[in-house]
């Protein structure tokens, strides 16, 4: 639906734009990000220096620089080498190529194919996975690649296909298409040549941006046939990565023009409602700022495949112990077979040898033996594990993106896994650091309270109200319920953005209130301050607003439902329908708008300058109120107070506030401002924007206070609860805002991160010591002031936590001691602190704080840290965190394009931790752990055989069935268990959170753990050898007589392998489906019909098992009684373990195993779930106390302390 | 770029509802089932069940099996240079045995050759064969692999090469029972498959044992590889350094107390390297020949698991454990802090 109505809106849109001249009033918006050039304003004159060389001509297409892109990694020609590259930079590859080249030597103990089969088919499988993802990747160039645009040739624009474009091509791009490449914009449809541009690809932001030509270009080039004639030099910049900054100029009919970032189309961008434009091609393909972006993210390796390529190390230390223990016997039997020559074993010709087997030169040979023994024990390092992790972690990712439960329906959003290479990090999170707009709240702003002229309208509870009336003692537990309830439910009014309700003020009824005055004041500055684009709708006269932030949308339409309607836009003002108090009516009012003085960071404040329809001019000012204050006039103070006193109720209850006030200017003074604020814009000057932000500073004084605004920024559906069952999964929650304290604090406590009876810990400078300090100028006084406050701070939280025991703290930190905490010598302490709290909030704190302390977590702790955001701000953090999650929400992409795995909403975030998480973290373990044992089962056979043959090296089984072990007869489960199985299911994954702990406790990959699949390894190897070569040694093992051979014992020991290990996966998987069952049952029947199918094929080629299963085993009873003896005899051992351990020392998953079954029996009742839930709370693996159940408790306990109190007391019956 | 129709929704939703629903046509894991005894206990007791008759059928079959074994490497040897006695050809080797038949042996009576301490299994060994020339007449020039038996002392290829064919066994027996010679039926000791396409049937011996040095048996010039059967017997290796390989069958059958008298024409040289050799009469059955290591493990292991079927039960009554306690799922009976 999206699709139609946007364009009809866009069109409509469109027209009603089309004269409109915003340059004026949009002056602020390109520069409003702050621009990396920037540092260097007098980029200008260094046009034609080194880095600023680029010159050129437009409408004089150069030759090279093609607009062709290529993202893929590979090429026709360098895929092959460079893929392989790749996979051989992993240890155990080297090994196998290195085996495999030494199986053409006579040192091979199995034929030289047999040994390059399998990496052969290894590294294919690799290859192949690598060729068809780069093959999409060049499908997706390609498509872009062969867009059209239109391009001026021969005095027509003809289509053109983009990788054809050259630098100083002049393209003409139509509405809704995208920019072929970085483009010089000369002139568009628009008379004063702006344009709309939309930057999603780039940035992810929705809103359209404005760009415009400069006058002279646009006055040139009125049509397509003003082109033929026209000729332009342009000198910018070098191609650079900074998508905010641009630095040229453009030299027509020899008088030079700057241009600036105002000028820039960005390829990917998209042009929006505007009908063409004209621009020229500056920066072709990769030399596009897009492009010169696109870098890799940086790659993340889980802690198990860390761990994994240790294990890889063991196993090749281990293999050449026994290499080198193979090799001396070898050498010894070697050098005894001819003593004073006399010849020993004469079968072997000792007399008439070479150099691999020569008595005489014994250390030689044993030298050369233990290259030998080190490819035939080559069996021990799974070959096949690298590439199996990898079919079953993307499987893995599949199916996290295809969870309907990480489905968010209303944004048509899934999960989305975008590197699945830490899918069991998931499972093993220590620590998530999470954003608080945007990830825990939903960034959709309510108009909800206002304060004017002293007097506090609006009756709306917001939730943390709620959450505050429960904290103070109210009803509990019942009220608990409707905690999450969507917020409309008792007004009627649905309108997003508004959720006010105070008959006093609404209806017109505010004309009655005493300072009506002062209230249309508020509102008409509601309605006129700010930069919102209304839009009517034609058919229904409903008014909406396109706007930079919510915040501001929630403002306008505030206005709107109060009664002063901002419904028109023109080039030099704002007209609003208006309730006259006089008249009772509505009235059309318009004001000039003079200037518009941005809002930015720094600032705090947006201010407007309006002349209205009776010539007066004021000032209209809003900001936060710490600016706000102490620009108000001092004479005027009748409500501050009170106002002030509002504001911090507000922010109290997890409101965002603004401070609302205004000034009338004199004639004169507006006169001046306006020479001084115009000198300031159009100098070049490196101090331009100190100019201008001084110009604006000297006019935002004296203002008259008009009142405050409350917006509630709203949570998240489910947070409450994804928070509690994130603590009760033990997992620590610091939230890193942006925020005010006091709204951080509140925010804390509506989503359960801090509660009632919690001790709190606030380290802030906002003392009245370090405040009066800082009225002194002495900024190195201050800093160690201020250092030597926070480090005492720390200190006595410290204290505070060692001497109490039982009680939760919370540490609350402000940005600006956070940056004293983060100093080198403090971090320590600081972390220390934060480690003992049960919740950590950093209010205040910029992106740059977000990451270090991310980056402190994840060093300090040496745990897994998972960080959560949104925003653009949230990008380092998320970078720099184990894991990194997006929410792909109303901010943009940009934290989306960072992350490693995104989600619509936070409360998903349970779901992919506990289940998804826990379950990739078990299955790649025990996978890993199951890939060593068969490995090292099937190694260890081989050894023991070479005990019986002087360690000769001949190998104990046939070499084409020893090449398929890890391929064909053994892969399938291991990868089938690591996708499917489970081995608690979702459902109780999520009712027992503390299941999760077995992840960041590493319990299912410790190095015990680990080291006792190996041994288990062994000891299968050693019963399935022992056992097979005494059942069948030298007897007859037919009744018609004939007696085991080499093969015939090979293929049975295998034969036992097989089975042994197999139906040992069967003990293993806690999850059967009918893929697995088709995987373990289908390997050991492939291994029976390769016995077959490759023992009929000719001897030449099947050697030893020619008919080897048909002629000689299939028809012998002993064959198939031994292969069950000492399959079984190999199981057992596990199986008895495996059943005490469960039954005696069982693992969290198997408690809860027992308890699955037992409510599989008796159908499951929701009130003893509750009363179960609330039970198994107090075994919590560390009482964080945080979360609503941990309130509940809290709560409940606090209600049977009362109890207690008021049984003794008599008076109560 | 983030474009999703709502088509693409619902195919997405039936994917997933394709993959739930495979995932649930799944059945729980074994140890995943509950730790109540019944199905451990069950489980244990099975293995038993079936256990403990195979074992106890395996044990009485090779209980029944009537083997004989006689060394005689020692004993057919008088003389103290044991090595020199062996590589004089010169000498009469014959040696003759005594063997009194315990228990009546129901033919046919197989008859072996035991060799021990021989690595028939050597990688040299193993591989110092041409498989092609045996089996093709034209190939008699393979000898690559073959070393160092590849050619006779004056250069011409040898069939069969390689060491395994050089060293045959060679020693021979002819048998009398009670005093009457008794036919040794030497047909089909090798594998029919061996016979049919790894031995040629026009593929001759030639200049066999016709190298520096003579090692084991010869082989008749006139009869075809794929009827040599002794030597097929021998080709196929051994797996372990002590092994027995067929010789040949008595069709009849042997009373008990009957005497056996073996003519040894003891040729083939086990002294240099210390080994041993034995001759070896035995009747087989249903499991093959006499080895009470099956039966044995098999009732061992029937009673390991009965014995922990037993234990389980047990422990389940002294001390019951009640599942679904929630104390059971408290983290603290662990160390609080876990070191990893």
């Amino acid at each position: 639906m999206a699709d139609d109505g946007g364009s009809n809106r866009t069109r409509r849109r469109s027209r009603r734009r089309r004269n409109m001249r915003l340059s004026k009033l949009y002056s602020f918006a390109c520069g409003r990000r702050p621009s990396v050039a920037d540092d260097d304003p007098a980029g200008s004159s260094r046009i034609g220096g080194p880095g600023f060389s680029r010159v050129v001509n437009a409408g004089v297409p150069e030759l090279q620089g093609s607009n062709s892109i290529s993202t893929t990694k590979y090429n026709v020609v360098t895929f092959f080498p460079k893929s392989l590259f790749e996979q051989f930079r992993r240890v155990a590859n080297i090994y196998f190529l290195v085996a495999g080249c030494l199986a053409y030597t006579n040192l091979a103990p199995y034929s030289s194919s047999t040994a390059v089969a399998p990496l052969v088919i290894v590294l294919l499988a690799t290859m192949v996975k690598e060729a068809i993802e780069d093959w999409r990747r060049y499908q997706q160039d390609s498509e872009v690649n062969n867009r059209s645009t239109k391009v001026f040739q021969d005095g027509v624009f003809s289509d053109v296909k983009w990788k054809d474009l050259r630098v100083g091509d002049i393209v003409k791009v139509q509405k809704d298409d995208f920019f072929p490449a970085d483009l010089v914009l000369l002139s568009s449809s628009y008379e004063d040549a702006i344009c709309y541009v939309e930057t999603m690809n780039l940035d992810g932001e929705t809103n359209l941006k404005l760009k415009q030509s400069l006058e002279v270009t646009s006055n040139l080039l009125l049509d397509d046939d003003s082109f033929t004639t026209f000729r332009a030099v342009i000198r910018c910049e070098d191609p650079n990565a900074h998508l905010y900054s641009f630095i040229g100029n453009i030299e027509i009919q020899e008088q030079q023009y700057p241009l600036s970032p105002q000028q820039l189309l960005l390829r990917d961008s998209k042009l929006r409602n505007t009908e063409f434009v004209y621009g020229t091609v500056i920066f072709t393909g990769h030399d596009s700022k897009v492009m010169q972006n696109a870098m890799k993210v940086p790659s993340k390796r889980s802690n198990v495949e860390k761990k994994m390529d240790k294990i890889i190390y063991l196993l090749l230390s281990s293999l050449v112990l026994i290499s080198v223990i193979g090799s001396i016997f070898f050498g010894i039997a070697t050098r005894d077979d001819l003593q004073d020559g006399r010849i020993k074993r004469w079968y072997l010709r000792p007399d008439d040898t070479n150099i691999y087997f020569d008595p005489n030169k014994p250390a030689i040979s044993a030298v050369l033996h233990f290259l030998t023994a080190m490819m035939l024990y080559g069996y021990f390092i799974p070959i096949s594990l690298y590439i199996s992790i990898e079919i079953v972690k993307l499987l893995q990712a599949l199916f996290i993106n295809n969870d309907i439960h990480m489905y968010h329906q209303e944004s048509d959003t899934p999960a989305h896994a975008r590197t699945s290479n830490l899918n069991e990090e998931l499972g093993q999170v220590d620590t998530i650091l999470t954003d608080k707009t945007g990830t825990l709240t939903c960034n959709s702003m309510e108009f909800i309270k206002c304060s004017v002229a002293g007097t506090a309208y609006g009756r709306g509870i917001t939730e943390v109200e709620r959450a505050m009336a429960k904290r103070k003692g109210s009803p509990l537990i019942a009220d608990m319920v409707n905690l999450n309830k969507p917020f409309q439910t008792e007004g009627q009014t649905a309108v997003k953005g508004f959720n006010f309700i105070d008959e006093r003020v609404m209806d017109g009824n505010w004309v009655n209130q005493p300072h009506h005055d002062v209230i249309q004041m508020f509102f008409r500055l509601l309605a006129v301050c700010h930069t919102c684009i209304p839009e009517v709708d034609e058919q229904s006269g409903k008014i909406s607003y396109e706007a930079e932030s919510p915040d501001e949308a929630a403002f306008v339409v505030a206005a709107r439902e109060l009664g002063f309607t901002f419904y028109k836009r023109t080039q030099t003002g704002i007209s609003l329908h208006e309730l006259d108090p006089l008249s009772g009516k509505q009235i059309d009012r318009s004001y000039k708008i003079l200037h518009v003085l941005e809002f930015n960071s720094a600032r705090k404040r947006m201010s407007v300058i309006v002349k209205d329809e009776e010539g007066k001019t004021f000032l209209f000012s809003k900001g936060a109120d710490s600016v706000m204050f102490e620009r108000l006039s001092s004479s005027e103070s009748s409500y501050r107070q009170v106002t002030q006193q509002h504001i911090n109720e507000y922010a109290d209850a997890g409101l965002r506030t603004l401070v609302l006030a205004y000034r009338e200017l004199e004639e004169d003074e507006c006169a001046y401002f306006d020479r001084k604020f115009t000198e300031a814009k159009n100098s070049i000057s490196a101090d331009r924007d100190e100019k201008i932000e001084e110009a604006a500073d000297s006019l935002e004084r004296d203002l008259i206070l008009l009142g405050a605004t409350a917006v509630e920024d709203k949570l998240q559906k489910g947070v409450p609860e994804c928070i509690d069952k994130l603590a009760q999964a033990g997992i620590k929650i610091w939230v890193l805002t942006g925020d005010k304290m006091e709204t951080a604090i509140n925010i804390g406590y509506a989503c359960s991160l801090l509660r009632q009876g919690m001790k709190q810990i606030t380290i802030t400078l906002e003392t009245a010591d370090i405040i009066a300090l800082e009225k002194g100028s002495d900024k190195e006084a201050v800093a160690k002031a201020s250092k030597d406050n926070v480090v005492q701070q720390i200190n006595e939280g410290k204290k505070l936590i060692n001497a109490s025991s039982g009680e939760t703290f919370a540490l609350i930190i402000d940005g600006k001691s956070l940056t004293y905490a983060l100093e080198d010598d403090a971090k320590g302490i600081f972390l220390d602190l934060a480690i003992g709290c049960g919740s950590v909030i950093c209010c205040r704190s910029s992106p740059k704080q977000k990451a270090l302390v991310t980056r402190l977590v994840k060093t300090g702790t040496g745990k897994v840290t998972l960080a959560i955001g949104d925003g653009a701000n949230d990008v380092g953090m998320i970078q720099e965190a184990d894991i990194g999650v997006g929410i792909s929400g109303a901010e943009g992409m940009q934290a989306v394009m960072a992350s490693d795995v995104s989600i619509a909403q936070f409360r998903f975030l349970e779901r992919l931790l506990l289940v998804h998480g826990h379950w990739c973290y078990s299955r790649i373990s025990s996978m890993i752990c199951y890939f060593f044992y068969k490995n090292i089962t099937f190694g260890v056979t081989l050894f023991l055989y070479e005990a019986y043959t002087s360690f000769s090296g001949q190998a104990f089984y046939n070499d084409w069935a020893m090449a398929l072990y890890n391929v064909l007869f053994t892969s399938l489960p291991v990868i089938a268990m690591g996708v499917f199985d489970q081995d608690v299911p979702a459902r109780f994954c999520l009712k027992y959170p503390m299941l999760y702990q077995e992840g960041p406790q590493n319990l299912l990959f410790r190095w015990s753990r680990i080291l006792g699949w190996m041994l288990y390894g062994v000891a299968s190897a050693v019963i399935i050898f022992f056992f097979s070569t005494t059942a069948l040694q030298h007897q007859a093992f037919r009744e018609s007589g004939e007696v085991m051979d080499l093969a015939a014992l090979g293929a049975t020991a295998y034969t036992c392998v097989v089975w042994a290990v197999n139906v040992q996966m069967v003990i293993t998987v806690s999850y059967f489906t009918l893929i697995q069952h088709i995987c373990i049952w289908g390997g050991i029947a492939l291994w029976y019909v390769f016995l077959v199918a490759y023992g009929a094929i000719t001897p030449t080629f099947s050697t030893t098992y020619f008919m080897v299963f048909v002629d000689a085993l299939a028809g012998a009873a002993s064959y198939w009684v031994v292969t069950l003896l000492v399959s079984a005899a190999a199981l057992i051992p596990y199986f008895t373990y495996a059943v005490i351990k469960t039954w005696f020392f069982p693992d969290y998953h198997n408690k809860i195993q027992w308890l699955q079954h037992r409510n599989r029996g008796q159908p499951d009742s929701n009130h003893a779930d509750v009363e179960f839930g609330q039970a198994l709370r107090q075994f919590s693996v560390r009482s964080t106390g945080v979360g609503v159940s941990a309130r509940r408790d809290a709560a409940a306990l606090v209600r049977l302390n009362s109890k207690v109190y008021h049984a003794d007391s008599p008076q109560l019956s | 770029m983030r474009v999703r129709s709502p088509k693409n929704a619902s195919l997405f939703g039936s994917l997933t509802g394709r993959l739930r629903l495979t995932r649930h046509v799944a059945a729980r894991g074994l140890l995943s089932l509950p730790g109540i005894p019944a199905p451990i206990v069950g489980a244990f007791s099975l293995i038993g069940i079936v256990f403990v008759p195979i074992g106890l059928a395996s044990l009485s079959a090779s209980q029944a099996i009537v083997e004989l074994v006689d060394r005689y490497d020692a004993e057919c040897v008088s003389a103290s240079d044991k090595v020199g006695f062996i590589q004089d050809t010169k000498t009469d080797k014959a040696c003759t045995r005594t063997i009194t038949v315990p228990k009546p042996m129901k033919g046919p009576v197989h008859i072996y050759y035991q060799l021990e301490n021989f690595y028939q299994n050597h990688r040299r060994y193993v591989k110092s064969r041409s498989d092609k020339q045996l089996r093709y007449k034209d190939a008699a020039n393979l000898i690559k692999t073959c070393e160092p038996e590849g050619t006779s002392a004056d250069g011409a290829p040898i069939v069969p090469c390689g060491l395994i064919a050089w060293s045959l066994f060679n020693d021979t027996y002819s048998f009398s029972v009670n005093k009457k010679t008794i036919e040794v039926n030497k047909k089909n000791i090798a594998w029919e498959s061996d016979k049919s396409s790894k031995f040629g049937s026009d593929v001759y011996p030639k200049n066999f044992q016709k190298g520096g040095l003579v090692g084991g048996g010869k082989l008749d010039e006139k009869m075809p590889l794929s009827e040599q059967e002794d030597l097929i017997v021998w080709m196929r290796t051994a797996a372990l350094p002590t092994f027995r390989k067929l010789y040949g069958r008595i069709e009849s059958d042997i009373m008990a107390s009957d005497e056996i008298t073996v003519v040894i024409q003891n040729n083939y040289n086990t002294y240099s390297f210390g080994g041993t050799k034995a001759l070896v009469l035995s009747t087989t059955s249903w499991i093959g020949g006499k080895n009470n290591f099956i039966g044995v493990a098999y009732v061992a292991i029937g009673g390991i698991c009965f014995f922990l079927a037993l234990c389980f039960v047990i422990l389940h009554v002294v001390k019951p454990r009640t599942l679904g306690d929630p104390s059971y799922l408290s983290w603290n009976k662990e160390a609080p802090d876990h070191p990893n």
